[in-house]
């Protein structure tokens, strides 16, 4: 099953090298949101530090919608979904393929981004090992999640406007984890930040055992 | 032993009946046209037999599983060339093959044998599938599928985009085929082609399958 989920894996992180949508149309899209949050709190250095935990994870939520429609479309091209079911692949290895695939790439989205708001909000970090900890755990989360409903919508007309509308309340308990957990990591927020890691980590888990057990169910419908 | 048997089968496509009640026996070894105007329900015949098509009534079985309850396995048993290629645009031509290869549990020799019976050319395997021709995206497909040496072909339109070294290749795959006791299922309309390679011919109109004097 390991060499099932690389293989399913390893296709996807091809093709996306290859297309280099995340890279030249994901990442930008993302500082683009930073540098507008940015201008709407009139470049403040104080609350833009105070409210960096959250404005970096719905950053990373809304480029992280793209980048799963991106994930779903890869199949969509000339039937590529129908040759996967007729596959030998088991549909819990397709899932995990596509889901570390896209966790991989939210991982970079996120490690820049994460960059970016050091950089432009001057954001200060107290515990670097929360910080990555958390980023890893919610990363995972929206990526098991994000590959979950993006099979669920597979094959439907007018994905790219209900995939935010069904994945974003799903996400809403990712972003407000995540974003404790990083004002505690960034000393912003009295709160314990390990505590919401563990809870993110559940969250994480719950979607990487349910996707693989509907995946199949889910493709069957598309 | 029948490996196609299909008995009253109705299949919407929404709400429209694109199979009404359609009945079919196909025999171990057997290659079979199936002919009929545009939209008669020859794509869906094919898709039914590959377990991807849900059956809305009747009963049937494929590879002597249920149309019903084991779609799951009647896929893993047959070869599907339709109008789709089922390639990743973005990978290689080699890239494509080695991919799927190893998703429907080829072998490098068997996937190696599908390239040199597809007679896919070797330099075409650093190039990225988007910029093949029809036809040569056509024959990567098909070799794809020659790589899972299937029971029961299922070939929608094989010569569609095909040159004609394309075409004899895709003849005398049916006849090798049933040769080694496959079976071929064939949606043509290029009729004086297929003729000659296939048993018999029925005809699907209406989302009915007419066999004998009716088919002609």
């Amino acid at each position: 099953m390991l060499s099932d989920v690389l293989l399913i894996a390893g296709k996807d992180l091809r093709v996306e090298l290859r297309s280099r949508i995340a890279l030249n149309q994901v990442v930008p899209f993302a500082l683009l949101v930073l540098v507008l949050f940015g201008f709407a709190l009139d470049a403040d250095s104080s609350t833009l530090a105070t409210f960096t935990p959250g404005l970096y994870w719905v950053a990373v939520v809304l480029a992280a919608l793209l980048a799963v429609h991106r994930s779903v479309s890869l199949e969509d091209g000339d039937g590529a979904d129908e040759g996967l079911l007729m596959s030998g692949l088991h549909p819990a290895s397709v899932f995990l393929g596509k889901a570390v695939a896209l966790i991989a790439e939210l991982l970079l989205l996120a490690l820049v981004l994460l960059g970016g708001v050091l950089i432009l909000y001057g954001a200060p970090v107290d515990d670097v090992t929360l910080l990555l900890l958390t980023t890893v755990a919610a990363v995972i989360g929206v990526g098991a999640a994000g590959t979950l409903y993006g099979a669920l919508l597979s094959g439907q007309r007018a994905r790219e406007t209900i995939l935010p509308i069904l994945l974003l309340p799903v996400l809403a308990p990712v972003v407000i984890g995540a974003s404790r957990a990083f004002g505690d990591a960034m000393g912003s927020v009295a709160t314990d930040g390990w505590s919401w890691l563990l809870s993110l980590t559940g969250f994480a888990m719950l979607y990487l055992a349910v996707g693989s057990v509907a995946h199949g169910a889910l493709m069957e419908e598309a | 032993m029948s490996v196609v048997s299909l008995r009253n089968i109705v299949v919407l496509l929404g709400q429209f009946p694109a199979l009404s009640g359609a009945t079919l026996e196909v025999q171990a070894g057997e290659s079979v046209l199936l002919q009929g105007p545009n939209g008669a329900g020859k794509s869906t015949l094919l898709r039914l037999c590959a377990g991807l098509q849900r059956v809305e009534r009747g009963d049937g079985s494929i590879l002597g599983h249920d149309l019903h309850r084991e779609r799951r396995i009647i896929r893993r048993r047959v070869g599907l060339v339709g109008h789709r290629t089922m390639l990743y645009d973005d990978l290689t031509t080699g890239e494509n093959l080695r991919f799927w290869a190893r998703a429907v549990r080829a072998t490098p020799e068997e996937l190696d044998q599908a390239i040199e019976r597809m007679q896919i050319d070797r330099r075409l395997m650093d190039v990225p599938t988007r910029q093949l021709s029809a036809g040569q995206r056509r024959r990567t497909a098909l070799a794809v599928a020659a790589a899972r040496r299937p029971e029961l072909w299922l070939l929608d339109e094989p010569h569609a985009g095909l040159d004609q070294a394309g075409r004899d290749i895709v003849d005398s795959l049916i006849t090798d085929a049933t040769a080694a006791g496959a079976t071929v299922l064939v949606a043509s309309h290029e009729l004086d082609r297929v003729r000659p390679v296939v048993d018999r011919q029925v005809t699907v109109a209406g989302g009915l399958i007419l066999e004998g004097a009716d088919a002609v």
